[in-house]
C-alpha cells in the first residue's frame, strides 16, 4: 500500500494549488462566520472568559473551529513552502522544505484541536 | 512659336527642401562586463552624434565603428524579427533595433544585459536555458496523422480555431519576457513566461493531440503555478505577444475550466 505521506509529497502541483485555492475560499467564509459571532453581542463582551469558553462547549461551533484551524493551516504552510521554493532552489532543499511544511500542518493542526478538545471537554 | 504667360500667381512654388532632421549629441552609457576577466561590472560613456530616427542598435554600432569595437553585442535582421538585441535600455528590456532614442526623450542612455540570464560579455546573453525550455515544451504540433503523409490531405482550422493561438505564435524568442519576469529574477528553475506562453500557443491548437504531455511538463513545482500575474512580460514584449494573457488560459486546462 501506498503511504498516505508519499501521496502528498507526489501530489501535483495542480492538485496542491487546487487545495490552496479552496482551502482559502473556505477559510474567508468560514472567518467572516466567526467573525460575526463575535458582532453578535458586544464585541468586548463576547471575549469574555465564560463567553469564549462557552464557544467551545457548544459542539458546532468547535467543529468550525477546528475546520478552520485546518484551513488555515494548510493554505498558511503550503503559501509558506511555495514562498520558499521560490527564493531558493536545490534538490535537498526542496525535499525539506516539502517535508518541513507538511510536518508544521501537522504540528499546528494537532496543537490547536488538543486546545479545542481540551476547552470542549472543560480541561484546563 | 507660341508661349504661355503664367500668371505671377499661378506661377509654382519651387520644391520645398525635404525636412532636415538637427543631429543632436546624447551619451551612451554602456555595461561592461567580462565574466573571464573576473572584473566588475562597470558603465562605459560615449558622446555620439544622432538623428531622430537614430536606434539604439545604431548608436551601439556608430560606437563599436568609431569609438570602441570591442563592445559586444548581439544582433542579427534590424527589423524586430530575429529576437537577438534584447537589452535593458533606459531600466525597460527592449529590442535595440526597434528602439528609436528620440521615443526614449533623455540625453542620456543606459544600455545593460537583460536581467535573469547569465552574462556572456557586456551586452550578450546566455539563451542556453531559455531556448532548452522552449524546446521541453514541445514546440510543434503533436499529431499521428500528418499532412506529409499521402491519406491525410490537410488540416482544416476555421479563423475562430486560429484566433485561438494566432497571438502566441508572433513570439521571436528574444527573452524580453524572462528578463522582466519577477519570479524568473528569485526561481532560477521557473519555466518563464516565453515557455508557458508557447505552451499555451500549441495546446490550444486544434491539430495538437499533445496537450496531456504539454500539461504535465508545465505542472511542476517550478511550473505554471510560480507565476504571480505581475504582468511584466506582456508589457515588454515587443510582438504583442501577451504571455500573461497565456499563462491564465493555459492555467484554465488545468483547472478544469478548459477542455
Amino acid at each position: 500500500m501506498v503511504p498516505a505521506y508519499y501521496l502528498v509529497i507526489k501530489m501535483r502541483e495542480s492538485i496542491i494549488m487546487k487545495i490552496h485555492y479552496g482551502t482559502a475560499l473556505g477559510a474567508v467564509a468560514l472567518v467572516a462566520v466567526h467573525i460575526l459571532m463575535r458582532l453578535s453581542q458586544k464585541y468586548s463582551d463576547s471575549l469574555q472568559y465564560q463567553n469564549v469558553l462557552a464557544n467551545y462547549h457548544f459542539l458546532p461551533y468547535a467543529l468550525m473551529l477546528e475546520v478552520i484551524l485546518v484551513l488555515l493551516s494548510v493554505h498558511g504552510f503550503n503559501g509558506l513552502r511555495v514562498i520558499l521554493l521560490e527564493l531558493k532552489q536545490g534538490i535537498v532543499y526542496e525535499r525539506v522544505i516539502n517535508y518541513g511544511s507538511i510536518v508544521a500542518m501537522i504540528v499546528l493542526v494537532a496543537y490547536g484541536s488538543r486546545t479545542i478538545l481540551m476547552a470542549g471537554m472543560g480541561i484546563s | 512659336m507660341a508661349t504661355v504667360e503664367i500668371s505671377k500667381e499661378q506661377k509654382p512654388e519651387p520644391a520645398k527642401a525635404p525636412v532636415q532632421s538637427t543631429p543632436k549629441t546624447i551619451t551612451l552609457r554602456i555595461s561592461r562586463f567580462n565574466p573571464s576577466e573576473n572584473t566588475e561590472k562597470k558603465f562605459e560613456e560615449f558622446k555620439i552624434p544622432v538623428q531622430k530616427w537614430t536606434t539604439i542598435l545604431e548608436a551601439i554600432l556608430y560606437v563599436k565603428q568609431n569609438l570602441d569595437h570591442s563592445i559586444a553585442v548581439r544582433y542579427s535582421c534590424r527589423q524586430a524579427s530575429c529576437g537577438s538585441c534584447g537589452m535593458k535600455i533606459n531600466g525597460k528590456p527592449r529590442l535595440a533595433c526597434y528602439t528609436k532614442i528620440s521615443e526614449l526623450e533623455s540625453n542620456v542612455i543606459t544600455i545593460e544585459p537583460m536581467n535573469n540570464f547569465p552574462i556572456l560579455r557586456d551586452l550578450a546573453v546566455d539563451f542556453k536555458q531559455l531556448f532548452s525550455t522552449h524546446k521541453k515544451m514541445k514546440p510543434f504540433i503533436v499529431n499521428e496523422e500528418s499532412e506529409v503523409q499521402s491519406s491525410t490531405k490537410e488540416f482544416i482550422q476555421t479563423p475562430k480555431d486560429l484566433e485561438k493561438f494566432l497571438q502566441f505564435s508572433y513570439c521571436i524568442k528574444c527573452g524580453l519576457c524572462n528578463s522582466a519576469c519577477p519570479t524568473m529574477a528569485t526561481d532560477k528553475s521557473f519555466v518563464g513566461p516565453q515557455g508557458l506562453a508557447q505552451a499555451y500557443r500549441y495546446t490550444a491548437d486544434n491539430r495538437d493531440q499533445g496537450k496531456k504531455d504539454r500539461l504535465k511538463i508545465v505542472d511542476q513545482s517550478h511550473g505554471i503555478w510560480r507565476c504571480h500575474f505581475a504582468g511584466s512580460c506582456s508589457n515588454v514584449c515587443p510582438k504583442g505577444v501577451d504571455p500573461a494573457m497565456a499563462i491564465q488560459l493555459l492555467r484554465g486546462y488545468l483547472l478544469g475550466f478548459r477542455k
